[in-house]
């Protein structure tokens, strides 16, 4: 459904995506692995349009995608940063309402009611401020809001990074009730056992190229690549 | 000098006043900034148009046609300057967003002379409002009362669109992190226009209630910037409370320093400023905490 040819893309003058190829399928789950620097969230960004992409394509159910991050939003990708990006002068409340106001999705679509029972501890917290909240309720926030944009493909950046064991297990969890429904994901993850086990697919990235493509049971189970591209 | 009751209550109703007329001129500004990190230094510019098309347009429909249609006719300057200038001054760093519009001040300076004179022009307050009110012991010019009144009422509508609608939620979140906002699917640029749009038309509102308290000349522009930038600074960057929290510490210290320590009056306002600065650099309510 998403697809990246011969993406070059980077901060400014310092190129980071040399010829990034990688497709996202409907109804499955990416997983987007590599060391530090290797350019995940750079992929992301550019996907967003947070940066520019110098050359190459970016098709989104066949259609090349527009180019600012509003339209691209519009298009139906929601995106979860790695820095969550809760806006910290909004309640709970106004930051999951800033997308389900906006994106009223269909009859079975995501409502505030629905992002609540998918994270309760959230419900409790509706009239705090954005940071009042703790890591791991940010990231429930994060990923309730995108989910309130009806999304047609969800992608998320390190959703668990800096998170204590227990919350992993929850957004984990959660993940695979979304995949349960079928709803399409490119996740970036340095915690490999959560990104595989989460995963249909994977493509392991280094220096700005996709460098293995495969299944997840296939990386599981190559430990000459993991060794090699994630050093694990 | 006879200090009593009625002097207090005075001198507070002339701080209460400069404050509001600062605070309609400091709040558009100050989300712009906050918003867009976009400095307008033309924003004095656009209050001095307000007070002159309010003087040329008061000669044809009286005051009121003025007070209504002088917001109007600034904003419609402001969409000018958008489409011309500042939206292609986007992404080209502060150095020359301030060298633009600072050069922008002297244009329509100029423009102004040209079109209006060096004269002052006079507008005169209607006459509904032109009588005193006695109240508390004390005798008020009413349109003075006005003008604290509409900024009372400026500030509770702003407070509710800023803080309980749906685009006051949008305008906060593009202030606190606008690439967020935008892959919320949030046209921050658009979002941006309208509020620069407001923020010019209250800008030329500021002109025009401001115009029968002085006598409009080109350089009221200029004379109004600095102590809205002090407001700005001192209040913190892009919200509503640092807006009125720095309107109001301006005006009281201007007004009651004029009157307790004339001496150090035109100093004090700025070692405030400093003291500011120093302890908290940020402004005292920053939007970005």
């Amino acid at each position: 459904m998403l697809d990246l040819k011969s993406v070059n893309s980077g901060y400014g003058e310092t190129q980071v995506l040399y010829g990034m190829n990688v497709t996202a399928a409907q109804g499955r789950v990416l997983a987007i692995l590599g060391r530090n620097g290797a350019g995940k969230s750079t992929t992301l960004k550019t996907i967003m349009g947070l940066l520019p992409t110098k050359s190459g394509t970016i098709t989104f159910d066949g259609r090349p995608i527009a180019g600012r991050p509003f339209d691209i939003a519009k298009s139906g990708i929601a995106y979860v940063p790695e820095t969550r990006d809760i806006f910290p002068s909004l309640t709970v409340r106004e930051n999951l309402e800033i997308a389900a106001k906006r994106f009223a999705g269909a009859k079975d679509g995501w409502t505030m009611e629905r992002a609540i029972d998918l994270f309760p501890r959230l419900g409790e917290r509706m009239d705090n401020g954005g940071m009042q909240l703790s890591g791991g309720e940010q990231q429930m926030l994060s990923i309730a809001r995108a989910l309130l944009m009806n999304p047609r493909l969800l992608i998320l950046d390190e959703p668990t990074e800096g998170l204590a064991p227990i919350i992993v297990k929850l957004i984990h969890d959660k993940l695979q009730t979304l995949k349960a429904e079928s709803l399409s994901m490119i996740l970036v993850e340095q915690n490999f056992g959560f990104a595989t086990s989460l995963a249909d697919d994977v493509a392991v990235v280094s220096k700005g190229q996709v460098v293995w493509k495969g299944s997840a049971p296939e990386i599981r189970a190559d430990a000459a690549a993991q060794q090699e591209w994630l050093g694990v | 000098m006879a200090i009593d009751l009625g002097f207090w209550t005075l001198q507070a109703l002339n701080a209460l006043q400069l404050s509001m007329l600062l605070f309609l001129l400091s709040i558009g500004l100050t989300v712009i900034f906050g918003l867009m990190h976009f400095v307008n230094l033309a924003h004095g510019a656009l209050y001095a148009l307000g007070a002159y098309f309010a003087a040329w347009l008061a000669a044809y429909g009286g005051f009121w046609l003025a007070f209504l249609l002088a917001p109007v006719a600034v904003a419609g300057v402001g969409v000018l300057l958008y489409s011309g200038l500042i939206k292609r001054m986007r992404k080209s760093g502060p150095m020359a967003q301030v060298l633009v519009t600072f050069g922008l001040i002297f244009a329509l300076l100029d423009l102004t002379r040209i079109f209006w004179g060096d004269l002052p022009q006079v507008l005169d307050a209607p006459a509904m409002l032109d009588g005193r009110l006695a109240f508390f012991g004390i005798e008020y010019p009413t349109y003075r009362v006005f003008i604290i009144v509409l900024g009372l009422v400026v500030l509770a509508a702003l407070a509710f669109v800023l803080g309980r609608t749906q685009i006051g939620a949008m305008i906060r979140a593009g202030v606190d992190n606008d690439a967020m906002a935008a892959c919320l699917g949030i046209n921050v640029e658009k979002l941006f226009f309208v509020v620069f749009c407001v923020g010019c038309a209250l800008a030329g509102l500021a002109g025009a209630v401001a115009a029968p308290l002085l006598s409009v000349t080109p350089e009221m522009g200029l004379q109004i910037l600095i102590p809205t930038l002090i407001v700005i600074v001192i209040g913190g960057l892009g919200s509503l409370k640092g807006a009125i929290a720095g309107s109001l510490i301006y005006g009281v210290v201007q007004t009651f320093g004029a009157v307790l320590a004339p001496q150090l009056a035109s100093v004090l306002i700025y070692a405030l400023l400093a003291a500011v600065l120093v302890i908290k650099p940020t402004g005292l309510f920053p939007a970005k905490g």
